[in-house]
């Protein structure tokens, strides 16, 4: 007997369940040929005429079954163009493609593009071949893919499934996803108007549990009201707490990008007293740098990222000494010149992308690594990108406190800023710490454009809106104190997402720069003011 | 003082003259009566080339010298000769009303296509209505305007977000909406006319609609997609329809893949992302989020094969991708040939007269007629992103629409009406109080009584 | 009387008549001459002109504070802009019930973004008197705010750029709200007539043209007679040393004060002046990036040269003019490449060239040091 499947997903699951209880083998042949035709009815434009074969093809029994639905999923399943059979794509890196008979699996000479007609899905379609083959995952899958399976399941489950479901949660070993099991059997019982699943959700941040338990709260039954609203209002306090360590992340994170851009600043401004406004072009340089080396490397973003950080310290450090030596040099104790003429730099190196590399924005991968988030709980979740810049900001700062402190080129420059005239009579030679020091500030800044790649655009203009933030965090944060950054980008990153959600994104930018403005008048030194002869200058 | 002066005027427009055509020579029109078979008809391309637009516009620039080009090949019109005069107004809104001045004034076009923003053509419509100019629009905008000299070949809201949002209601089965937007006049009032529609139409109730607007350029995306992540967890099946412009985007998207939120899960429908701004995002982890056009490069049909052929070849780059615009700049400019060859000759009145109802083919395998708003018909399309930079067309409004200038779903345009046509010839009528409004229409009328 | 004491001035003398004789001609070439013949001047070009004309007094304005009080302000944009607001507002309701939804109070913006009633500072704009006193008065508020509170701490220098540029950031993301009521990204625009003139004839830009004219005229005699006065000479010394001034007795803050305030009124007339002629006003013009620029006329011009800052807006808006025309890439090279050429090596300007050619004739025996300590 046979339990007609359509196309809902839910449907699907019980038909893959039976089809699995009932596998029979079949000859090679019949395969093939049946096989074809399952193909055949997939190549077709209506989407609801898909979804009906995807469903026949579950149900088919076919071997290669699971083979052909990851490949759909992943765009792979193709059709060739002049006999029409179906290949699945295996390598389509290159110009070139690789394919193999979606039928036999037999690999194929390889074919370009053209050659191929792609069978596309729509979102439905997505949802319904994960969940397909998700369901198989949690049979025949591995913890995490049991895990994820089980989890998809809650809020889910239909009345065919409990059965089976049961039974799997005596023969699944990992306790999480017996949990998950549970708690998706348990979404269900609630469903049907069962209080005591109320003590198995109590506590989950999970929202389709939450959903679930709204529901419940606003049945009629009184006993499953009062559990239910007990159950929400625990909840509801565990996301709180959540919501809030979320702002701070976000916060924190924020903060880290502008410590990132500010920090360089804060070395070639606050210890120099040199303002750069070219110091957003050379954050842009970090950042091309990271494309360029993604694009030497393709393949391999992420080795290429790891090897962006040197690279993209050494191309803006070398622009910067070039800077130095051919306009600011000549400006020595004429800040407001100085000002100026970095500013043509910036016009000019912009420029100078545009034309040479291209006005559009470029394409940075981020690496596999890079992606996705680390899980606390339910409701909190830390992207990971971010969590990689925080990490880096702090070990870039905590890098330049050591060279500053701990070396004798710190040493020198701490030297030459205090009192210029009385370190060259100790026999520092100040104009070759002046181009260390430049070099260090521009290479940073290409620091914070590596990391920034990973964020946001990497076009033209990236510089050019970080560079009213970065003053901002060094001068309230006090020239010439790298601690005074830190704590100045931290703080107002965690102010501005405080901020946001309450009085929106543009106010939010608005209020702080107001703060700012109004802060400076109050102390003008900024947080950490410069103390002794240094802040005469 | 005199180096002051001959440094500012003549030069000035010598330079212009020298530079950027070849003929033509200071009192041109004179000559234009006198041998008008001979001089090239002149066409203004006003499309910012620098600054921070140039990104867009750059390639409009192109593309209609490419069709000038084919035209030219093709034995030009009326027997002469299309020359192009592009200028660059960089970005500068103020300088596109100073730019289509000196083309209209100095150079004396005979139609201009141009402008990206929507600001950029609030700021030229003074210029080109003073001096009786032609203008073709070529970009999706808010709607609310009707111009007797502007012709709007991109989509108005009901050529696009509409559409888009019935398919997310009708076939995905969305019930939450968030409407996120930079914050500029295209999303306030697009999103505007979205709320009032879904209010209307489909009795979405306050709470499932969330409203977000963001400055441009805006990169920090965490709280807001960390919002509309809560905000798609309530049990609803939840969309974000997405008017966030241009560079905004990467930084959105990125934040949205990273957080986990799935196009399966919360689709984000985009009006102003199309393969353009593509090109920069590395598409991966979009793939399934939307996309509503008029016109996809990856539509099946011979004219957009053709035309793709012939802009690959005029941009010699294998990789050049078309995009919404652009087609909207290819009907434009063969509806404004179509027209002149109609009224027989280049002059302005005649073109807007001739103009209305020309009907083209569009480049999707159907064609486009020109409304007597000033609007024109177009198939409204859904694309889902694909893991190469392109749209797979999901969904296709199963006959064109006509732009609507004015929403029925604003209470200030609700009874207002275009028709360019005689006699009504007004492009903001209002059918309650049977009048044509704002414009000057009523001066003219008294002075007409006082002359008598 | 020290208004009067500019017209004794040769400086003075030579730029009024300069500045009269070319609005003249500009003004009879347009007139007289019939078009088509070379010496004509069109429509189009006198617009141009009048652009420059209220650059010009931007210019002045900033070097009023940059060249004599040594304030670098890189918010000047801001006053600009607000200016050119508040005779946009007054433009804007100008319009009447002419708009294309014809409501009578409310502009268009306000009516297709669903505003039920004009936000109280738009009340009184449809007044001439109030607008252009507003003109005035509302950049020099801010101005009066703004100084008061940085002058008082003694924020300068440096400091003082990075947070004028601030001010003028954030004011830039405020006016692009489009809750501020000010018509977000898209401005105020399609103005129909100023005074009872039709802005959209070609009379009337001749007009402002030539008000534009008579107020960098008017601007600059004002500038002067400041700069000539005992006031000027305080503001010289603090500028030089400012705490030396404050020692000798002076209250350097409120020197700086007024003059700060005066140049942000200068300011705003220009922006109030620009936008009739531009025909928009919209938050681009408080880009910070615009008001650097200005910085660049100033620079290029000559600092402390007031007829410096009026060439030096001049040729650099005529050069964007020609460059964006002929060649839009270069012109951002051409630009940034102007700013370190005019840093390193013109630190006087143009104004600066001029001079010292000046002073040779007179004085051929003039040697070099004698002029860096002029």
């Amino acid at each position: 007997m046979r339990i007609p499947c359509y196309a809902v997903t839910t449907r699907i699951v019980t038909c893959l369940l039976i089809s699995l209880l009932s596998w029979l083998p079949m000859t090679a042949a019949a395969q093939e040929q049946d096989g074809q035709a399952l193909l055949e009815a997939l190549d077709t434009r209506s989407f609801d005429d898909k979804s009906e074969a995807i469903t026949a093809i579950i149900e088919s029994e076919h071997e290669r079954a699971d083979v052909w639905l990851q490949a759909l999923l992943d765009s792979d399943l193709q059709r060739l163009k002049d006999d029409g059979r179906f290949v699945i794509a295996v390598d389509s890196a290159g110009l070139d493609v690789s394919i193999e008979d979606a039928i036999t699996g037999e690999s194929m000479d390889d074919v370009t593009r053209r050659d191929l007609d792609r069978l596309t899905i729509n979102n439905a379609l997505r949802s319904q071949l994960r969940s397909a083959i998700s369901l198989v995952e949690l049979y025949a899958g591995d913890r995490d893919a049991r895990l994820d399976a089980a989890e998809g399941l809650i809020g889910d489950v239909e009345e065919d499934q409990v059965e089976p479901l049961t039974n799997r949660l005596d023969e699944e070993p990992s306790a999480a996803v017996r949990d998950r099991l549970n708690q998706a059997l348990a979404v269900y019982r609630l469903n049907q108007g069962d209080v005591e699943a109320v003590e198995v959700l109590s506590g989950s941040l999970n929202s389709n549990i939450r959903v679930a338990l709204n529901r419940a709260a606003q049945s009629d039954d009184p006993l499953v009201v009062d559990a239910a609203t007990a159950a929400l209002a625990d909840i509801e306090q565990n996301l709180k707490i959540s919501r809030a360590a979320e702002t701070l992340y976000f916060g924190l994170s924020m903060g880290s990008v502008l410590v990132l851009a500010a920090i360089g600043l804060a070395i070639t401004f606050g210890v120099m007293g040199v303002i750069n406004m070219a110091h957003g072009e050379l954050i842009m340089l970090g950042a091309y740098t990271t494309w360029a080396m993604q694009q030497l490397l393709p393949g391999q973003p992420g080795l290429a990222l790891i090897l962006a950080i040197p690279a993209g310290f050494m191309v803006s450090a070398l622009v910067g000494v070039a800077i130095e030596r051919g306009v600011i040099q000549f400006l020595k104790g004429r800040p407001l010149e100085t000002l100026l003429a970095t500013f043509g730099v910036s016009l000019i190196l912009q420029q100078l992308v545009r034309t040479v590399i291209s006005p559009q924005n470029r394409t940075v991968i981020t690496p596999e690594w890079m992606s996705g988030s680390l899980v606390v709980n339910d409701a909190l979740s830390l992207t990971l990108n971010r969590m990689y810049v925080i990490g880096f900001a702090l070990v870039v700062f905590a890098a330049l406190i050591l060279v500053m402190r701990r070396t004798r080129l710190g040493l020198e420059v701490r030297a030459v800023t205090q009192n210029r005239a009385m370190a060259r009579s100790m026999g520092i030679r100040a104009t070759r710490v002046d181009i260390m020091t430049f070099a260090l500030g521009s290479g940073v800044a290409g620091l914070a454009g590596v990391a920034l790649s990973q964020l946001t655009n990497v076009g033209p203009n990236l510089g050019q809106s970080y560079i009213i933030d970065s003053f901002m965090v060094v001068v309230f944060g006090g020239v010439g104190n790298l601690w005074g950054t830190l704590v100045a980008g931290m703080s107002l990153g965690v102010i501005n997402q405080v901020l946001e959600p309450w009085a929106g994104a543009v106010l939010a930018k608005i209020i702080v720069l107001v703060f700012i403005i109004l802060f400076i008048q109050k102390r003008p030194r900024g947080l950490f003011p410069q103390k002794g002869r240094a802040a005469e200058g | 003082m005199t180096t002051f002066l001959r440094k500012t005027h003549p030069t000035t427009s010598r330079l212009f003259t020298t530079a950027l055509l070849s003929a033509a020579v200071m009192g041109a029109s004179a000559q234009a009566f006198a041998q008008e078979d001979d001089d090239p008809i002149k066409v203004g391309i006003l499309h910012s080339l620098s600054g921070t637009m140039a990104i867009s516009e750059t390639v409009l620039k192109d593309t209609v010298e490419l069709l000038i080009e084919q035209q030219n090949e093709a034995g030009g019109l009326l027997g002469r000769e299309i020359e192009p005069v592009v200028v660059d107004p960089a970005s500068d809104w103020p300088l596109f009303a100073e730019r289509a001045r000196e083309l209209l004034e100095q150079e004396e076009v005979d139609v201009i296509f141009g402008n990206w923003t929507s600001v950029s053509r609030k700021s030229v419509l003074p210029v080109v209505e003073e001096l009786n100019g032609l203008l073709f629009y070529p970009v999706q905008y808010e709607g609310e305007e009707s111009s007797e000299n502007v012709f709007y070949t991109g989509a108005a809201p009901n050529q696009q977000a509409i559409p888009a949002v019935n398919y997310l209601h009708d076939e995905v089965g969305v019930e939450r909406w968030v409407l996120a937007g930079t914050d500029y006049v295209y999303p306030r009032t697009t999103n505007r006319i979205l709320e009032a529609y879904l209010k209307e139409e489909f009795d979405v109730a306050d709470e499932d609609i969330m409203v977000n607007y963001t400055p441009f350029g805006h990169s920090d995306w965490q709280n807001i997609v960390s919002e509309i992540g809560r905000f798609g967890s309530e049990g609803k099946k939840t969309a974000v329809v997405s008017t966030v412009n241009g560079d905004a985007n990467v930084p959105f998207y990125r934040e949205l893949g990273n957080q986990g939120i799935d196009a399966a899960d919360i689709p984000v429908v985009a009006f102003s992302v199309g393969e353009q701004e593509l090109t920069g995002i590395d598409t991966a982890p979009l793939v399934g989020h939307l996309a509503a056009w008029n016109y996809f490069m990856s539509v099946d049909s011979d004219a957009n094969y053709e035309f793709i052929d012939a802009w690959i070849e005029h941009t010699g780059e294998d990789d050049a991708v078309t995009n919404d615009p652009m087609e909207a700049h290819y009907i434009g400019f063969n509806m404004w040939v179509e027209a002149v060859e109609k009224a027989g000759t280049t002059d302005v009145d005649a073109v807007k007269e001739a103009i209305i109802g020309v009907t083209v083919p569009n480049l999707s395998g159907g064609s486009a007629a020109m409304m007597p708003n000033h609007h024109i018909t177009k198939p409204v399309m859904i694309g889902e992103i694909q893991d190469d930079g392109q749209f797979a067309v999901v969904w296709e409004t199963p006959s064109t629409v006509a732009g609507d200038a004015w929403s029925d779903y604003l209470p200030g345009s609700r009874d207002l009406i275009s028709d360019w046509r005689k006699p009504m010839e007004c492009g903001n009528y209002n059918v309650a109080e049977n009048r044509c409004m704002g414009s000057d229409a009523e001066e003219q009328a008294e002075e007409a009584l006082a002359e008598d | 009387m020290w208004l009067t004491r500019p017209f004794n001035e040769r400086s003075t003398q030579i730029f009024l008549l300069v500045l009269t004789v070319a609005v003249t001609a500009v003004t009879i070439l347009h007139l007289a001459v019939p078009a088509g013949h070379p010496l004509y001047v069109s429509g189009y070009t006198v617009g141009l002109l009048g652009k420059y004309l209220t650059y010009a007094l931007l210019a002045v304005a900033v070097d009023l504070v940059w060249g004599y009080l040594g304030i670098l302000s890189l918010g000047h944009g801001a006053f600009f802009a607000i200016g050119g607001y508040a005779m946009g507002m007054y433009l804007m309701r100008q319009i009447g019930d002419r708009g294309t939804y014809g409501d009578p109070i409310l502009p268009d913006f306000m009516v297709f973004l669903n505003w039920d009633s004009l936000p109280w500072y738009w009340y009184g704009f449809d007044m001439a008197w109030f607008a252009f006193a507003m003109v005035l008065l509302a950049p020099g508020a801010l101005a009066l705010v703004f100084g008061w509170l940085a002058f008082r701490s003694r924020v300068t220098g440096v400091y003082l750029s990075i947070i004028t540029q601030a001010m003028t950031f954030a004011l830039m993301l405020a006016f692009f709200r489009n809750e501020m009521g000010f018509g977000g990204n898209n401005g105020l625009t399609d103005f129909r007539e100023l005074l009872g003139f039709d802005l959209r004839s070609g009379a009337t830009r001749l007009g402002l043209f030539i008000a534009s004219g008579v107020a960098l005229a008017l601007g600059y005699v004002i500038c002067r007679s400041i700069v000539a006065s005992k006031l000027g000479r305080v503001c010289v010394a603090t500028r030089d040393a400012e705490a030396r001034t404050r020692f000798l007795g002076y209250r350097v803050e409120r020197f700086q004060l007024f003059v700060f305030v005066v140049s942000a009124m200068l300011a705003g007339v220009a922006g109030a002046l620009y936008v009739p002629q531009v025909g928009i006003i919209n938050p681009s013009e408080f880009d910070p990036l615009f008001s650097i620029e200005i910085v660049l006329w100033v620079a290029l011009g000559g600092r402390a040269s007031l007829y410096g800052a009026v060439i030096g807006a001049v040729l650099v808006n005529y050069a964007k003019t020609v460059f964006t025309g002929v060649m839009p890439d270069a012109w951002l090279f051409a630009l940034g490449g102007l700013f370190v050429f005019v840093t390193v090596f013109l630190p006087k300007g143009v104004a600066g060239l001029l001079a010292r050619r000046a002073r040779r004739r007179d004085d051929p025996d003039a040697t070099p040091e004698k002029e860096a300590t002029a």
